[in-house]
């Protein structure tokens, strides 16, 4: 059974459909990723999973329990997070803080355990803190501890929101173009760091993303989308063959002039 | 200027300070702004002078049982309004402020709009510095916690805090509850300073005051809330010499701070006797430091 599963799953904003009958099926421990044009529904997909939008049909599985009923926060408990395309981080907080705050239910007292300090309060915060600097070390972010989020440069903010996401020790991590305003070199250190993030924190991720190079090398499988429909399916090899996509992309060959 | 005098403003500066505690949590630390904490606090007001009056408690249980129904209030107002976005929120506590004003104005029971005269005075110098010592240390600890962590992601991003598993409507909940015991709580201090209950008292510009006292202090810090409350208590009384002109130049000051510095006297930062033990000694060190080298 697959980690995640989509089943005709639309969403109306109107009379517009923005996602129409879509299926997806994610396997455990895979990189799948998302591509098509502009406006083609990648992030609906997302905010759906998430849960920041409803479903007007169709249903989301996550471990073969139903999630699409599901507030946000509760999805994020049962173990889905993602990153945003523009990047949202607590700006006025440190980058410390902002992977503190994430772990947050990784240890469990009460408002009056922190009032009395009491032990159980102590230990959870010390717990805490060890995970949140081995969450920077691995990351790379330890000498930029008590950068305040806003001041980072672009490509470590972009990481510290990949970061601040593995806190929660997530099993399905979704990247929203995770590369989005990165140079090259930022683009392959990137993509060193998500696949070493999958076999550290055993991730399944989804990744939507227009720079095809890190597509065609990092996922396993592909989904490609057009106005709201699933185009393609498969592995990168394929799609980069199938007409279809080719036409989605670049428009038809032999146009009449 | 006798001491009596001096006590008065600093009693009166304490128990506003109680109430902007409460508001520095939930407008400061959760990013909520309200105008209703006036109503918080009368709850809190009559509900301690009706136990002391008419129930016959002890003080200090009285307050709690002020700050308590405050806080169930502020339960009941949350639920149904902390759904409601940014402004319209605002819109909802200044609703709620005025007509707890207006009920008050016509339960006869508590002497309605003509006041309620007699209450004793509990209220000292000292029991009000003590409250004041535990509602920091209370807060401080609150917002020193995974929980005022979560509190202050809601005030950055909530969206990124709803992805991160925070509970947003339970957090906001949290704090305007909080707030709303702590006013509660101020509002019985005041009722047996005074000795006098009059809905009037707890009109829309006792809300705003308390609001500007926590953004004067800076939002998002404690010692900034601290300072505030006693300054702004104090001007009024300091700028009686200039009679008329009072309201005038303590609008200015107001308008001056904010137009100087946005951020508020402290501005997010906490003043701390430590840090600046510290650096006094590493700014001795520092000289020592270049001889040697």
């Amino acid at each position: 059974m697959s980690l995640l599963e989509l089943k005709d799953v639309t969403k109306q904003f109107g009379g517009l459909t923005a996602v129409g009958n879509v299926n997806l099926k994610v396997e455990e421990n895979m990189i799948y990723g998302l591509i098509g044009p502009n406006g083609a529904g990648k992030t609906t997909i997302f905010n759906l999973i998430t849960g920041i939008y409803k479903t007007t049909n169709g249903e989301i599985y996550f471990n073969d329990s139903r999630i699409d009923d599901l507030k946000s926060f509760q999805i994020a408990d049962v173990g889905v997070t993602r990153t945003f395309q523009n990047i949202r981080l607590f700006k006025n907080l440190t980058t410390y803080e902002n992977i503190l705050t994430a772990c947050h239910f990784n240890t469990e007292y009460s408002m009056l355990d922190a009032v009395f300090r009491s032990k159980k309060y102590v230990k959870g915060e010390k717990l805490l803190h060890e995970q949140a600097v081995e969450l920077l070390e691995i990351m790379g972010l330890e000498n930029r501890k008590d950068v305040v989020a806003e001041n980072l440069p672009y490509g470590l903010q972009r990481r510290l929101e990949i970061a601040r996401a593995l806190a929660l020790r997530p099993k399905l991590l979704l990247l929203d173009e995770p590369a989005a305003g990165m140079n090259p070199e930022e683009t392959l250190q990137l993509l060193d760091l998500i696949r070493k993030a999958r076999d550290q924190f055993k991730l399944t991720i989804l990744v939507i993303e227009h720079h095809m190079d890190l597509i065609m090398n990092l996922c396993d499988k592909i989904t490609v989308l057009n106005f709201g429909k699933e185009l393609a399916e498969g592995v990168p090899d394929d799609i980069q063959n199938n007409p279809h996509v080719i036409e989605a992309y670049l428009g038809e060959g032999d146009a009449e002039c | 200027m006798s001491w009596y005098y001096i006590e008065g403003i600093l009693i009166l500066s304490g128990i506003n300070l109680v109430a902007v505690l409460g508001l520095s949590l939930l407008t400061g630390f959760t990013g909520l702004f309200s105008f209703g904490h006036a109503g918080f606090m009368a709850i809190g007001a009559y509900a301690a002078a009706f136990a002391t009056m008419k129930l016959g408690m002890n003080f200090y249980v009285a307050l709690l049982f002020g700050g308590l129904m405050a806080g169930i209030i502020g339960y009941v107002l949350g639920k149904l309004t902390l759904n409601l976005k940014g402004d319209y929120f605002i819109i909802a506590t200044l609703g709620f402020g005025e007509a707890m004003r207006l009920i008050l104005d016509n339960i006869q029971y508590f002497g309605g709009a003509r006041g309620w005269p007699g209450i004793a005075n509990y209220t000292n110098l000292t029991n009000v510095v003590i409250i004041n010592v535990i509602g920091i240390i209370i807060l401080v600890n609150i917002i020193n916690s995974k929980h005022g962590r979560n509190m202050k992601a809601i005030r950055e991003e909530e969206m990124a805090s709803n992805i991160i598993g925070i509970d947003v409507f339970k957090y906001k909940l949290k704090s305007l509850m909080i707030s709303a015991v702590y006013a509660g709580i101020s509002g019985g201090l005041l009722a047996h300073y005074i000795g006098f209950l009059q809905p009037k008292m707890f009109q829309l510009i006792k809300s705003t005051e308390l609001t500007i006292i926590v953004i004067f202090g800076g939002l998002g810090s404690v010692t900034g809330s601290v300072v505030g409350a006693i300054v702004l208590t104090a001007l009024p009384e300091v700028l009686r010499n200039v009679k008329e002109w009072r309201l005038v130049l303590y609008g200015a000051t107001v308008v001056f701070i904010m137009i100087t510095r946005p951020q508020g006297l402290m501005g997010g930062k906490e003043f701390r006797v430590i840090h600046i033990i510290k650096r006094i000694v590493s700014k001795l060190k520092a000289p020592l430091n270049k001889e040697v080298s």
